[in-house]
């Protein structure tokens, strides 16, 4: 074995026996599945204490009406954590005056003027702490829906009749490339891949990176670095350990999608075996995607569960429309690419401090691009062949995130082609350039490193 | 024959000249004293014999021909600065170590069981580095260093952090490593273990050498006809007896014995100093003061140090 292979065999074996590696190729999936849903669980559990809300109404001219007299009893339904306190008899101004003595979280205030309203209306709506926007929607909504049940009943027509009259669109997308053939358009697991593998490479590209700059450190803490590049170049063992951690990048990646696709089979083959016909429906009818619901329908539990596997394997079917090849493939060239461009950053850096504290300074650079890739990727998602999505999928420093987000909808080979080139070429460029800073910083102690003397390094000549 | 050259070796950083014209000839199976003060360029030099740095301008030849980068594998390193990785288990650190110097994992391993049962620290093999005493990391850096039976090796302070006990280990280590052929060069600032085992030295200081050559005749040249002398009985006349161009720098009395330290003068030998005082007194001891690689470096260092303070000024 030649001594770089030596480095990367050290570097590689060394953090695959590690604990926190197993655990993480272990429960990475799951925490990655978090990541997405707990931010959407936590929207949905904003509050959690219960907030009361007191409801005054009033008559035409403005008086307070008694229990009798009361229009708008119950029109808003109480949320789990909103309870809706019907008054009568009560005037908004002395409720309002004796707020503070009164438990009451906010005031809504429905005079019965809105009930001859026309097409908008303001309802009055005071607090003690601003409404979240859930709580403002339930509001709005419920009485919107009260009015106009309120006007069809007035105008003798039945809420049924009604429903029947409206039409909800599914847009059925065709790709045009397949016409005549009408497969299942796959725009969503399109979608998800981009953001699945363009997040993916954001993050490994951080956490292995980082994992590459800590390397470097312990070496120069350790002070083993001297005795090793005694031995081999300053540049092999930048390398070696580069390389060595960038395949523990894909080790994890394989692992996970073995693991992601035994658990998907096994919930597919297990859990979900009753809708069989589906699953193996390649070319579906129009409509088959159709999952709106029919308002008249009672859903029952059963129908739930039946539900849920036809979206499952809605899910599936698209999934099993995409590339992965093409998908899987692109996923190793940019991680690798990638991680070789920032990954030789990180070495430079954690070769020019003496400790992680001091990392700080310098890891300003190198977050900046990345975080615009991120944010390019979401960009991206609204128009994946758009003027900023295409230029940021070329420029190297971002290109790995956002030409993710774009290869599963399709991107033409020539921009393949430059993007790759220009990454290829940029990293073979921050290496050269980062092994001048490495060679130096390795052997350098107790110097504060400032970016000049980082480029008086850089124009060292050995 | 010269295992080892370095010929006019400059080096500079951005404001300072850390070597200049500096060269060193290495005996082969000798060991080769590296002295100078701290920041003479001492670390400087040795880094670029290991290939670590390159000079800016000057020549190494190895064993009669140019170096080559692949001479590195004929070098054993032993810095100054220096460390395990403090996860890593002993046998598989010295393991990657001695392969990373180009051994095969099976002649290193054969080499590393008789080093660990030689320096008895088998029973460490599985250990992590970091639960080791320093004075035992110490041990298992020195097998790495060796390891791979160098023709040329560095030490860079190698007692530094070792009781007096594996201090003596590991001398008689280096003695033997030098009868079996190899050479050794040895940068330090201890000059009793230099004068222990160094054939040849080189001094540098402010970036130059400042003297340089074997240490006997080194020490033989910069001895100042001095004489120690010991008897018994009255100092008196003896004293009286000295020539007047003997100078005494220093008398210690114990009971009726009696030492005194003479330089005498330039025509006087140790001969004459002898029958001087043998007329007057029993003489217990006749020794010449020959002055310790101690002194001299204090001497030629602050000599040199001086000379430049005042061209400054």
């Amino acid at each position: 074995m030649n001594k770089t292979g030596l480095i990367i065999w050290r570097e590689y074996t060394t953090r695959v026996r590690k604990k926190s590696f197993i655990l993480m190729t272990i429960i990475g999936p799951i925490l990655f599945a978090a990541l997405i849903i707990v931010p959407s669980w936590m929207v949905q559990m904003e509050d959690t204490d219960i907030k009361e809300i007191a409801v005054v109404e009033s008559d035409v001219n403005g008086q307070p009406v008694p229990d009798s007299l009361q229009f708008f009893r119950d029109v808003i339904p109480n949320k789990e954590n909103i309870k809706f306190v019907y008054l009568n008899n009560v005037q908004l101004e002395d409720i309002l005056k004796a707020f503070n003595a009164t438990q009451y979280d906010g005031v809504l205030y429905l005079p019965h003027s809105l009930i001859s309203s026309g097409s908008n209306a303001t309802v009055e709506f005071y607090y003690r702490k601003p409404p979240g926007v859930g709580m403002e929607n339930h509001i709005s909504k419920s009485i919107e829906d009260f009015l106009f049940n309120n006007k069809l009943i007035v105008k003798n027509i039945s809420v049924r009749e009604i429903e029947s009259l409206k039409t909800r669109i599914n847009l059925d997308r065709v790709d045009w490339k397949n016409w005549p053939a009408r497969k299942v358009d796959v725009t969503d697991a399109k979608r998800g891949a981009g953001y699945i593998g363009g997040f993916l490479i954001y993050f490994f590209i951080f956490m292995f990176g980082a994992m590459v700059m800590r390397g470097v450190l312990e070496e120069k803490t350790s002070r083993i670095v001297e005795v090793i590049v005694s031995s081999v170049t300053p540049f092999q063992l930048m390398m070696g350990k580069i390389i060595g951690i960038g395949l523990i990048g894909l080790t994890q990646f394989v692992a996970w999608l073995i693991l992601t696709f035994s658990i998907t089979t096994f919930v597919q083959q297990v859990i979900l075996t009753k809708p069989a016909t589906i699953q193996t429906e390649q070319v579906a009818p129009p409509g088959i995607m159709d999952n709106g619901a029919n308002p008249e329908k009672v859903i029952t539990s059963q129908d739930n569960k039946a539900e849920a596997a036809k979206m499952f394997s809605g899910i599936m079917m698209q999934l099993g429309q995409l590339n992965f090849v093409l998908i899987i493939g692109a996923f190793i060239f940019y991680f690798l690419g990638g991680f070789m461009l920032y990954g030789s950053l990180f070495a430079a850096i954690g070769a020019a401090v003496d400790n992680e504290t001091d990392t700080q300074q310098f890891m300003l650079p190198i977050t900046i691009p990345l975080i615009l890739g991120l944010f390019v990727m979401f960009n991206s998602f609204l128009n994946p062949s758009g003027r900023l999505a295409v230029w940021f999928s070329i420029i190297p420093l971002t290109s790995p995130i956002v030409m993710m987000a774009r290869i599963p909808f399709g991107v033409p080979v020539s921009q393949v082609l430059a993007s790759a080139a220009a990454l290829v070429l940029t990293f073979l460029g921050t290496t050269w350039l980062a092994a001048k800073i490495y060679r130096t910083g390795i052997l350098m102690y107790g110097k504060k490193v400032t970016y000049r003397e980082l480029w008086k390094w850089i124009r060292y000549r050995n | 024959m010269y295992l080892f050259t370095a010929r006019d070796i400059v080096k500079r950083y951005s404001n300072h000249l850390a070597l200049d014209k500096v060269s060193i000839n290495v005996q082969e199976s000798s060991v080769f004293g590296l002295l100078g003060p701290n920041g003479a360029g001492k670390t400087t030099l040795l880094r670029i014999i290991n290939q670590i740095t390159a000079p800016d301008e000057g020549e190494l030849f190895f064993s009669g021909r140019k170096f080559k980068s692949g001479d590195v594998s004929s070098i054993g390193y032993l810095p100054e600065e220096r460390g395990l990785y403090k996860k890593m288990k002993v046998g598989e650190q010295a393991l990657y170590l001695a392969r990373l110097k180009g051994l095969s994992r099976d002649e290193a391993m054969k080499k590393l069981k008789y080093w660990f049962t030689k320096f008895e620290i088998q029973a460490w093999w599985n250990k992590k580095v970091e639960e080791l005493s320093k004075g035992m990391q110490q041990k298992v850096q020195f097998v790495t260093t060796i390891l791979h039976q160098p023709r040329l090796l560095i030490f860079d302070e190698p007692f530094s952090g070792f009781d007096p006990i594996n201090t003596n280990l590991l001398k008689n280590e280096i003695i033997e490593l030098v009868k079996n052929g190899a050479t050794v060069i040895f940068s330090t600032h201890d000059m009793g273990s230099v004068e222990e085992l160094c054939d040849n030295i080189t001094l540098i200081n402010q970036s130059r050498t400042l003297l340089e050559g074997n240490m006997k005749e080194i020490k033989m040249s910069y001895r100042s006809n001095m004489f120690e002398i010991g008897f018994e009985g009255n100092e008196t006349p003896v004293l009286a007896k000295l020539d007047k161009n003997c100078e005494v720098l220093a008398h210690v009395e114990d009971g009726s014995h009696h030492r005194i330290k003479i330089k005498a003068g330039e025509k006087i030998s140790g001969n004459d100093l002898l029958g001087m005082v043998i007329s007057c007194a029993p003489v217990t001891s006749f020794n010449e003061v020959i002055p310790t690689m101690n002194e001299i470096f204090i001497r030629v260092v602050n000599a040199q140090n001086q000379n430049t303070k005042t061209q400054k000024t």
